[in-house]
């Protein structure tokens, strides 16, 4: 295999693998706190609209991946009101927030369908990039790639390195208890709730800034669930949400290289991958952990916190 | 001596009823000091308003002599009140560290903490280890996990809420102990229990609420203890005997069942072994995450356990489900009653059908005869005094000694020939307990067999003519009480021989 | 300051009050949201258009029965699975699967005309959704692998494979290689219950089977058992239930009902298999089964609710030419108002003033 095609590749998975970084890294403090939002598919898609919007109308990379974030958090608003103040099932809000993020994506894009953007570009970091094969591999992506990367430290250093992540951590292991002490299980999930959406809605401009110049209904296509998906693969350990990514960031791109070689099975089987490999990776997962408990799922998950005082 | 904490003319109502009504205490410094009362007296919401978790309606405080009226827990930490909770305020996944970190204002995780909790464990001499994580714990281990997180805050007042009720008697000889050395240093203690034995043995005062009513103050020692409790409770409860012990043939036995856990924080049972007769009631003392949820799990038949390791009246009923046992007369009430013995969120018509063997006619053929599901939890209601507005009430609804009372009524009106109920009273009331209790011995009277896992000592000692001890999943032979049986009991309960 | 103070019995005022406060609350914001985005054109008779015209109209109200069957079917299915907590919310991917194993039994016997083809295929219809949906169900229980996503990510993939075996083994011989099947012929065909309209016997199913499911959970013990294992699943096992059945029963269920909707819009007003045979009915009926408060009887009138939104979209698309989006954007938000609004059967609203 020639150099070229080999960072190619590497530049195509990590473009693949980078929406769902996001989106996953997001979800997985949200789930941490004790929350499961299943809105993550409609925040992507509202965060890809706002992101090329305010792109074709300002062509500032910056304000649209703000907007983006705003967007994902303004949606994600909707859920942390319901499920926090108004005390909803968390898994039909979830779903509500989806349906209500496509349609609204799609009717407030209906105009947007015909044009392109500018797409965010590779920035390759001055000298480092000039390095013989490491500079290619690994100093010569898209600022929002490192991002990703950096987000998912920063998750890291927040849940297991600072007071308030142990507190987040303690909330979504038992609300009751961190209540009684005194911790405001309320404030810190909707924090995190807002977090989530902002990072979800990165992750979806991601779509529409960096890998097609275009809008489309629907465009995230699933990747919402395979986020949250991820978020179980990777055990609610944030570094692991990289190497997930990677792994779904790889098929998808297997799967495009496969189409380009003409090899003899219809191109719907060959888009089938992404989706059956998450059932796959969930499934061996679980053979992997055979009967035992698994100690990091988030004693709190979906469950519903209600003070009487 | 001055007081640390004057509590006056407190009364905070939800809707109609009033949890406390015009209630004052006063807390001498270097003082035991017990809250006596009843489940539902108000001891929980006088305690949450001085801990700051609850404003009340109107009444003001004390603190060292100076206004105080916390509006947070954090407040009430800032002035050195600490609590020790009941449903320990612990988080399982996190190691112990960890949990008394988040206990403690204003600190962070940088500083090297362990070296600090590993000096308070040993001046006080409550063992712990910093890196072990919360749910692999024993539940008195937690219990000094809690004390600890508390000592660290150097208070001036440590508020413990029914702290001894799942401690082995050895464990509560060491916390009286640690209680005495820090009355000692200066620590006031506000107790809450309704054990008047230890009130008696450890506090120099006490203040007894009924009804959300303060009954009276006055210095424990000066009182019996059936005083005491009729000041509690308010009448003059049943004494409880016996009045037909005729032991008859084995109706149920154990033969060497094991179960490995499936749970990381279970306990393993291992061979297990256990003959009753009818007519008697037996006891398996032991503190609770002794194996006492997973043994539950294996006589219900929520798990099915080998053929031949359980067998009922001659027939092996290990493979059989709850349903299928309860056809052949045998019935239960399991610990937990939200979640478990009933489903809070539906009627208690419909919980009637948690247990519901053909005889009843509630149902044939699985088609659900509504009226008379109506007319038999109409017969729980009445019989067992049940205090509901109707039998359409949620489960939720209902007070705990309430919903006790129900669900031991709805497998008591089946007439089973075997009964196994897991901590009968339990958070319930001392009146509807005397209750339970009276009601178990009539059925034993009338020949039926009864199994009572309890943590309670005192229940099985009171109960039981046979009592065996579970300790880490392991259960004795039946303990001989004629010489020295509480010792006997006490030594099997920590896991030791006799 | 508001405080949530929970009621100790639900209250019945509120199961009847907060459904219309709901709508209510929907209507007010799609009325601003009209306001906003349609400066030139009157909102009244958008309203008019939108909720009214499908109603008066015997054609569009005979559409709308049409949009309403398959969303009752897979609406009750669904929301006997949402009561056990088993959240199957890839319907629209058994929907699908159900629709391409009927009619591939349709197409098989392209030639055969039968009085038995159809039973055939609608049986053909229900195991092919069983099947999507078991596939759940077996994951989870065997591997406890989250049956959300599962159900999920095989929609994404039974519409790749619907389009896969319309370029391949169903696509019509003699149509030009369109991905489309060929056309059924009558004894394939459902019957007709309106002359000189689209609208088929499945809505009398849909009838049936709701009274049908409304016994089983009210009067039957299958009912306790899925009601139990949803709210408390311990206690479940108190009772002796079997927590895998429960899981079996609630997506077979669910699964089944949606093949059987499935095949029914390809057999009905489609006529044969096209790429157009998802049409998101899977998922709206998520929302139809939440309005109706998970009840079977309930499914009936939120579909027809629902429909009345899909067909009054459809009917604003074409007259004013705004996107059918907009129907989403509706059924998002009345879902999103109702769960809101369904705090007060639980919990009592109390204002209280806060004293310093």
């Amino acid at each position: 295999m020639n150099e070229s095609l080999f960072i190619n590749i590497i530049i195509g998975i990590s473009i693949a693998s980078v929406p769902l970084m996001f989106a996953a890294i997001g979800e997985l403090l949200v789930e941490r706190s004790g929350v499961l939002n299943l809105g993550v598919e409609g925040m992507m898609i509202v965060g890809a609209l706002l992101g090329f919007v305010v792109m074709s109308h300002t062509q500032n990379p910056y304000l649209a991946v703000l907007a983006a974030m705003a967007g994902g958090m303004a949606i994600a608003s909707i859920f942390a009101f319901l499920t926090q103040f108004l005390l909803t099932n968390q898994v039909a809000t979830g779903l509500a927030l989806t349906l209500f993020g496509l349609g609204f994506a799609a009717f407030a894009g209906r105009g947007y369908t015909e044009e392109t953007i500018q797409l965010i570009t590779a920035v390759p970091i001055p000298y480092l990039s000039d390095i013989p094969y490491l500079g290619p591999l690994l100093f010569s992506f898209n600022p929002l790639v490192y991002l990703a990367f950096f987000m998912v430290y920063l998750v890291w250093w927040f849940l297991f390195r600072t007071k308030q992540g142990l507190i987040l951590r303690a909330i979504g292991d038992n609300h009751d208890a961190a209540h009684a002490i005194g911790h405001n299980v309320v404030r810190y999930r909707v924090m995190a709730i807002l977090f989530g959406g902002a990072m979800a809605g990165i992750g979806g401009a991601f779509l529409s800034l960096v890998q097609v110049p275009i809008w489309g209904e629907g465009m995230t296509a699933g990747r919402g669930w395979i986020a949250l998906g991820l978020v179980v693969f990777a055990s609610w350990q944030p570094f692991r949400i990289i190497f997930g990514a990677i792994l779904f960031g790889g098929i998808t791109i297997l799967q495009i290289h496969a189409q380009g070689l003409n090899i003899n099975v219809s191109a719907q089987y060959l888009s089938m991958l992404p989706y059956l490999a998450t059932i796959v990776i969930l499934v061996s997962l679980r053979m992997r952990l055979k009967n035992k408990t698994n100690r990091t799922v988030p004693n709190c998950l979906g469950r519903i916190f209600h003070s009487t005082t | 001596m001055k007081y640390q904490l004057e509590v006056s003319n407190i009364t905070k109502s939800y809707g109609d009823l009033k949890a406390n009504d015009n209630v004052s205490l006063s807390i001498k410094d270097s003082s035991i000091h017990a809250l006596l009362g009843e489940n539902g007296a108000g001891k929980s919401t006088l305690v949450k308003i001085i801990y700051g978790s609850l404003t009340p309606d109107s009444g003001e405080m004390k603190w060292a002599n100076n206004k105080y009226s916390p509006k947070s827990p954090f407040q009430a930490r800032e002035n050195g009140i600490a609590m020790v909770f009941q449903h320990f305020s612990l988080f399982e996944s996190l190691t112990v560290e960890d949990n008394i970190i988040l206990g403690l204002d204003g600190v962070g995780l940088n500083e090297n903490f362990s070296e600090q909790i590993i000096k308070y464990s040993k001046q006080y001499g409550l063992d712990i280890n910093p890196q072990q994580v919360v749910g692999d714990l024993s539940v008195g281990a937690r219990q000094r996990v809690e004390i600890i997180r508390c000592l660290m805050q150097n208070p001036k007042l440590l508020i413990m809420d029914e702290p001894t009720s799942v401690l082995t008697p050895q464990e509560v000889a060491d916390l009286f102990v640690t209680l005495k050395k820090l009355a000692a240093d200066g620590c006031a203690i506000l107790y809450i229990s309704h054990k008047l034995e230890e009130v008696r043995e450890i506090c120099s005062e006490a203040t007894i609420l009924r009804g959300g009513k303060l009954v009276q103050s006055c210095i424990p020692q000066e009182h019996s203890q059936k005083e005491l409790a009729e000041m509690m409770i308010g009448k003059k409860l049943t004494e409880l005997a016996r009045t037909n012990i005729t032991i008859g043939e084995t109706i149920f036995s154990i033969d060497n069942l094991s179960r490995k856990s499936d749970d990381i924080y279970g306990v393993n049972l291992k061979n297990i072994a256990l003959k009753m007769s009818k007519g008697s009631i037996v006891g398996i003392a032991g503190v609770a995450g002794n194996g006492q949820d997973e043994l539950m799990e294996l006589l219900i038949g929520e798990i099915p356990s080998p053929k031949a390791t359980l067998n009922f009246n001659g027939q092996d009923i290990g493979l059989l489900n709850s349903h299928e046992r309860r056809q052949l007369s045998m019935f239960f009430v399991p610990e937990e009653r939200l979640g478990h013995g009933a489903v809070p969120d539906m009627s208690l018509d419909e919980n009637m059908l948690l247990s519901r063997p053909d005889s009843t006619e509630m149902t044939s053929r699985d088609v659900i005869d509504w009226e008379k599901v109506a007319v038999h939890s109409k017969t729980v209601i009445d019989t067992f005094d049940v205090q509901t507005p109707s039998s359409k009430m949620l489960a939720k609804s209902l007070s705990g000694g309430n919903l006790q009372k129900f669900m031991v009524g709805r497998e008591l009106i089946q007439n089973p020939e075997l009964l196994i109920v897991a901590q009968p009273t339990w958070g319930v009331d001392a009146g509807s307990a005397n209750n339970i209790h009276q009601a178990l011995i009539e059925l034993a009277d009338k020949g039926s067999a009864i199994l009572i896992i309890s943590q309670d000592l005192d229940e099985i000692l009171s109960l039981c003519e046979q009592i065996h001890v579970l300790s880490e999943g392991q259960l004795s032979d039946a303990v001989d009480m004629k010489s020295k049986g509480l010792e006997k009991i006490s030594q099997l309960m920590v896991g030791g021989k006799v | 300051m508001i405080k949530l103070i929970p009621r100790v019995e639900n209250s019945t005022v509120m199961v009847l009050l907060s459904p219309l406060l709901a709508l209510t609350l929907t209507a007010l914001s799609a009325y601003l949201i009209f306001v906003f985005v349609l400066v030139d054109i009157p909102v009244s008779s958008v309203f008019f258009t939108l909720f009214v015209e499908p109603l008066i109209d015997s054609y569009y109200f005979s559409e709308l029965l049409v949009k309403a069957a398959p969303l009752m079917i897979i609406g009750l299915g669904l929301s006997i699975g949402f009561r056990a907590g088993i959240w199957n919310i890839g319907a629209e991917g058994q929907y699908v699967m159900g629709g391409i194993a009927g009619s591939a039994v349709g197409l098989y016997f392209y030639n055969v005309e039968a009085l038995w083809l159809l039973p055939l295929m609608t049986i053909a219809g229900i195991l092919g959704g069983m099947f999507y949906a078991g596939i759940a169900a077996f994951l989870r229980i065997k591997y406890q692998v989250n049956e959300i996503l599962v159900t999920l990510m095989l929609t994404y993939v039974a519409v790749l494979f619907l389009s896969a075996m319309l370029q391949g083994p169903l696509r019509n011989p003699s149509g030009f290689n369109f991905p489309e099947s060929r056309i059924f012929h009558d004894s394939a065909m459902l019957p007709i219950i309106w002359e000189g309209t689209r609208l088929h016997i499945g809505l009398i199913v849909a009838i049936i089977l709701s009274f049908v499911a409304w016994f089983g959970i009210k009067k039957h013990m299958f009912g306790m058992q899925i009601k139990i294992s949803g709210s408390a699943p311990r206690a479940a096992k108190f009772a002796g239930f079997d927590d895998n059945k429960t899981v079996w029963y609630s997506l077979l269920i669910s699964g089944g009902l949606a093949g059987l909707a499935g095949l029914f819009e390809a057999a009905g007003p489609a006529g044969q298999l096209t790429p157009g045979l998802p049409q998101f009915y899977g998922f709206t009926a998520i929302i139809v089964a939440f309005l109706a408060r998970l009840h079977p009887v309930g499914v009936l009138f939120s579909a027809l609710l629902i429909a009345l939104s899909y067909v009054g979209g459809e009917n604003v698309q074409i007259e004013y030419n705004l996107p059918s989006s907009i129907t989403q954007i509706f059924q998002g938000m009345l879902l999103f108002y109702f769960l809101a609004c369904d705090i007060l059967i639980k919990y009592k609203v109390v204002s209280f003033k806060t004293k310093n």
